[in-house]
């Protein structure tokens, strides 16, 4: 998909710029492309580091299995049907509280090995359960306390307060899951019926 | 609430080397070894960015960026979005290299703390790369049918590219 907004974009710039007369600036915009790209690169490498490497403590200091109780209560109300002490559960709020603390590396496997549990659960099956649904929605709008990526760049690019954003965020991935949720729901019921 | 804002950075440095600490893990080790992973991320990411800027910039440089926002612009103000987003709000679910080199170029011309460069902070901090999250996760089992997996997704995508400039609006003037 990326390879035809790619080209498209790149296609329909150069011919835009023949009726608008720009086509120096378009070229010189390529090349001003490239630089800034590698510029911000530089200047978020070590911002990104000292995030990856937080990361990594919390992840080897066991901060995910702590934060996973206190997530438990949600994981009833997403998933009714599951067995709450059952695996899948387990690796479910694992997953949740790796998204949410930034660790992506942790987040991912862990996300995989809970749909795999849930995929038992269904059977193997070539087509989704209700419970495998719910997960990957909630994971797409993955809630995280400190956006990490944004925050190292607001910084990088001279934000004079780079969290400043972080309440607005919350608020806004908050009701952007509730959302979600709630149409999956809607789903989950009308097949129901 | 701008003190939560502040606060939450060095909460968290503090929470993560302080649990470390307390479980008995060598802290200064595991940062290099984690930071470690940030470079190689980075590195992962030099090449496409570079593409995607290259393309990007041609967009706005050649004024096909202007056309599309003025033909869009009366939808547009209507929900509160500056025509600056807009690439942000169509690309988000799509691609995560192409998201961080649009909020990137936004960055740079009107800078972070500009009303467009919050609003795409916020919009890029609430949603995720929706599309490639439902292919990792399901191509990880097999699954061919979604089912309503995306339009439950994309419903709340939409919900958060919406009510990222009433946030900014709300919360930070």
């Amino acid at each position: 998909m990326l390879n035809y907004i790619w080209g498209f974009m790149i296609v329909i710039s150069i011919v835009v710029s023949l009726f608008t007369g720009k086509v120096e600036e378009t070229a010189a915009g390529a090349a001003e492309g490239a630089a800034a790209a590698i510029e911000s690169c530089i200047s978020l490498l070590g911002i990104m580091c000292l995030w990856t490497g937080l990361a990594k403590i919390g992840e080897k200091a066991g901060l995910i299995r702590v934060f996973a109780k206190i997530l438990r209560p949600i994981t009833r109300l997403l998933f009714p049907r599951l067995d709450p002490n059952g695996k899948a559960v387990n690796s479910i709020v694992m997953n949740m509280v790796a998204n949410l603390f930034g660790m992506g590396n942790a987040a991912t496997p862990l996300g995989i090995k809970a749909l795999g549990e849930l995929n038992r659960l269904n059977g193997g099956r070539h087509t989704a359960s209700d419970e495998m649904c719910m997960f990957v929605v909630v994971n797409t709008a993955s809630i995280q306390l400190l956006p990490t990526t944004l925050i190292s760049m607001r910084q990088a690019w001279g934000s004079a307060s780079p969290g400043e954003v972080i309440v607005p965020v919350w608020i806004v991935s908050i009701l952007a899951v509730c959302a979600g949720v709630t149409v999956a729901k809607l789903f989950e019921r009308r097949r129901r019926l | 609430m701008r003190y939560i804002s502040v606060f939450a950075v060095p909460v968290f440095i503090l929470l993560f080397v302080a649990a470390g600490l307390v479980k008995g893990v060598g802290v200064y080790d595991c940062f290099a070894e984690g930071a470690k992973e940030g470079v190689r991320s980075m590195l992962g990411i030099i090449a496409p960015l570079v593409g995607l800027m290259v393309a990007i910039n041609m967009f706005r440089a050649s004024g096909a960026l202007e056309l599309i926002s003025s033909a869009l612009s009366p939808v547009l103000s209507f929900i509160g979005l500056p025509t600056e987003v807009l690439p942000l709000a169509l690309l988000r679910p799509v691609s995560g290299s192409a998201s961080l080199a649009l909020v990137t170029d936004i960055f740079q011309t009107v800078g972070p703390d500009s009303p467009s460069g919050r609003i795409a902070s916020v919009m890029m901090g609430s949603t995720e790369t929706t599309f490639y999250t439902v292919a990792v996760y399901f191509g990880s089992v097999g699954i061919k049918n979604t089912r309503h997996t995306l339009p439950s997704a994309l419903t709340a995508d939409l919900t958060a590219i919406l009510l990222s400039s009433a946030a900014v609006r709300i919360f930070l003037s």
